[in-house]
């Protein structure tokens, strides 16, 4: 279910068939581990926010420290307003499932997003009907993403907070997990516990 | 996942299993496992055709080792929610029993089956409808024992073919022998399967009989009056509890055969030389006459005659004493006559159940034996010739008789069963159209020839491992027979199973003991009967406006 009129986060920077790396259009603006993402194109890819990092736009250049005189953090960007463009956010996300003929598939696009697809931040309302499904964290929990727990945990804690019953929610993605993962009740132990604080 | 209206809840599917073992349902986790019982009925939709089945175990499962050694934090309900049904499951052993092919087949009725279902098939408690289909509705032959545990569907015997064999009521003291057999008899007579001759030893089936927790209950002489008669030994004791009997039986010295006191000889306490000696004391003295001369004889003539016979003189002196106990039987007479046992026959003949009630002989164990074995005797004999007169003409058959007896392992214990006309009947089945109703708490004490050709048995609570053994000895699906056994309730449960059923059952058996109960059995209140009565007059000679 795509939902129109979303505010967009950013533009695709780096595709590929199972993950993209996009730019957020502010500095330390893009959203927050775990969230879902939707790009746009002719076959919209739905993806996790796994890894955010802001570094200096030019990579053999690493920035120097300017706030020895300065009273707080915030003084040094106040004071210094090209670092806005000096500096770059980016968001790695991977890719859960597409949208196909206005279908919603819990599977990888058939070809990754293009550069410079606009990202959207899926609203409530998206993020239960993409979750709704059994399907919805296959891909994610099979994508072998560093601190994959801890992406996982996040992508529910966004999730619950999307539902109307968010205990309920859980406690059918901790089934989905416990078959995801059917050796190690461990691993699905600690997901759930940290979803859940 | 409910599937079409009226099927039962799902179970889940199936994920192994064999032939002999039965097949393994991983329970889904959307089941409880508390509410699956052993030996609930189960239905497993294969591909061509549906498996009736019965749950034989139910096990814990888990699919993470780790979570046997460190069981997760289940304090918590989400954890304990997520962990109950994925990484620690319920599984269950399902013994598919009868196989129904297509819809076609099902008219015809079920058929064991020889076949499993496939890996995968869905795994649904039985329906109300399939437990129908499997165990036939009420109708004329059919009588309603109970309904499986769980559910209100009426299971139901075919009582023709229960008659056709011999059959056994087993279980342990207290937990519904007697309820159970009254109501077969009920049963046999409402249906008009065959005729009942009841040894009663506790004065329960005629008359008013006791029921633990019910207190007293109708007898079946109470429920079909026109239909029973009452035979009694002891006259007093009838009187005393306010019945009269039709027939006051008596027995004949000249009635006691040496078999008779074959079959006492433990009872009475006699060697194997004793007892022998009754059949050379019937040798000299004549078949007829031994046991009163016997008993008349003083010391020495005792032994000239043992020497004559030459038969141990103290040996022949204990038979002497032991038999003596028979003159405190008031119902033996000196009197040589065989009429008792032509007014039991006659009543049979006529259709009547006889029931004989034995009153202060209850406790007499020897007088329960004796009566017991010499009526069966002659019964009998009479039967084999009246059905080889017949020669296979239907009509002049004497009708089917079926005979209770008590403490059935007495007279068909391995040392006397080969002997005994009871042990003859058990294993001739219906040859001669008579067929025994065992009732026992001990069955390991029967004879395994005997209890193997018993045909239908019905089971209550048995605790003891060798007459768990020996009530199921050579059924299919022995061992897992044992174990539904040894779960049942004490109270109003039965393991049902053999000849007359398509497949083991365990009953919650119907109730017996309340005015409906009565009322669904046949029997009509006296106003009903008045009622009843004037219908009946007016059906015959016109209505009375």
């Amino acid at each position: 279910m795509v939902v129109e009129d979303t505010p967009r986060v950013g533009e695709v920077v780096e595709s590929g068939s199972t993950a993209f790396v996009a730019q957020s259009y502010r500095l330390y603006g893009a959203p927050p581990l775990g969230v879902l993402v939707r790009t746009g194109g002719p076959c919209p890819a739905y993806a996790v926010v796994h890894d955010v990092a802001t570094r200096g736009i030019d990579p053999s250049r690493r920035p120097l420290p300017r706030g020895k005189s300065e009273a707080a953090e915030q003084d040094v960007y106040d004071n210094n307003p090209q670092l806005e463009h000096l500096l770059r956010t980016e968001f790695r996300s991977v890719i859960v499932g597409h949208v196909d003929d206005g279908e919603t598939r819990y599977r990888l696009p058939p070809s990754p997003p293009p550069i410079y697809a606009f990202v959207y931040a899926c609203p409530a309302a998206e993020v239960a009907a993409f979750t709704s499904s059994a399907d919805s964290l296959r891909l994610l929990a099979g994508s072998g993403v560093a601190a994959a727990e801890e992406v996982v945990s996040a992508f529910l804690r966004h999730a619950m907070a999307a539902h109307g019953d968010p205990t309920a929610y859980l406690a059918g993605a901790g089934r989905q997990l416990a078959v995801l993962f059917p050796r190690d009740f461990r691993t699905v132990e600690s997901i759930l516990l940290r979803a859940a604080q | 996942m409910t599937g079409e209206s009226g099927a039962g809840r799902y179970l889940g599917v199936v994920v192994g299993g064999s032939m002999s073992r039965g097949v393994d349902v991983r329970l889904s986790p959307d089941c409880p496992v508390e509410e699956v019982a052993m030996g609930q009925h189960v239905v497993i939709q294969g591909q061509s055709r549906r498996f009736f089945g019965v749950v034989t175990d139910i096990s814990l499962e888990w699919s993470d080792d780790s979570v046997r050694a460190n069981p997760p934090d289940t304090s918590n309900p989400l954890i304990a929610g997520v962990a109950a049904g994925t990484a620690a499951y319920a599984s269950l052993r399902v013994l598919p029993m009868l196989a129904i092919a297509g819809e076609l087949a099902a008219l015809e009725g079920p058929a064991p089956a020889r076949t499993v279902p496939p890996h995968f098939a869905p795994v649904r408690l039985a329906s109300e409808e399939d437990v129908q289909v499997v165990f036939g509705a009420e109708d004329n032959r059919h009588f309603w024992v109970g309904s499986p545990l769980d559910m209100e569907t009426r299971v139901c015997l075919d009582l023709d073919e229960f008659v056709k064999r011999s059959n056994g009521v087993f279980g342990k003291s207290g937990t519904g022998k007697s309820f159970l057999t009254r109501l077969l008899l009920a049963g046999i007579l409402q249906k008009s399967a065959a005729v009942n001759l009841v040894f009663d030893m506790e004065s329960e089936y005629g008359w008013m009989g006791t029921s633990e927790g019910t207190g007293m209950v109708k007898g079946i002489k109470q429920l079909f009056p026109s239909r029973v008669a009452v035979f009694s030994l002891d006259d007093e004791h009838s009187r005393r509890r306010g019945v009269s009997p039709d027939y006051l039986l008596r027995v004949g010295y000249n009635q006691i055969e040496p078999e008779d006191i074959e079959l006492l000889r433990e009872n009475l306490g006699l060697s194997e030389v004793a007892a022998d000696a009754a059949y050379s004391l019937a040798r000299h003295f004549g078949q007829e006459r031994w046991v009163k001369r016997f008993l008349e004889l003083e010391g020495h003539e005792m032994r000239d005659v043992a020497s004559e016979l030459n038969v141990n003189e103290r040996a022949m002196s204990t038979l002497h004493n032991r038999l003596g106990r028979f003159r405190r039987y008031g119902f033996i007479t000196e009197r040589e006559s065989d009429e008792s046992v032509e007014e039991i026959l006659r009543y049979l003949d006529r259709g009547n159940h006889v029931v004989l009630e034995f009153g202060r002989y209850r406790h007499e164990l020897s007088a329960y034996m004796l009566v017991a074995n010499l009526l069966t005797r002659r019964i009998h004999a009479r039967y084999v010739r009246r059905k080889e007169e017949a020669m296979g003409d239907a009509a002049r058959e004497p009708r089917p008789l079926v005979i209770t007896i008590e403490e059935a392992h007495r007279f068909l214990s391995r040392e006397v069963a080969s002997q005994t006309t009871f042990g003859n009947i058990a294993r001739e089945m219906r040859k001669y159209n008579v067929t025994l109703l065992v009732v026992d708490q001990r069955p390991s004490g029967i004879d395994e020839e005997v209890m193997s050709q018993l045909g239908t048995k019905l089971v209550c609570l048995l605790d003891n491992e060798r007459d768990v053994e020996a009530v199921t000895a050579g059924t299919h699906g022995a061992r897992d027979l044992r174990s539904v056994l040894s779960k049942l309730d004490s109270k109003q449960q039965a393991l049902m199973f053999g000849h007359a059923v398509p497949m083991p059952v365990v009953l919650r058996v119907r109730d017996y003991g309340t005015a409906e109960s009565y009322r669904e059995l046949g029997f009509l209140e006296a106003s009903e009967m008045r009622r009843q009565m004037e219908r009946d007059a007016d059906d015959l000679f016109g209505g009375r406006e």
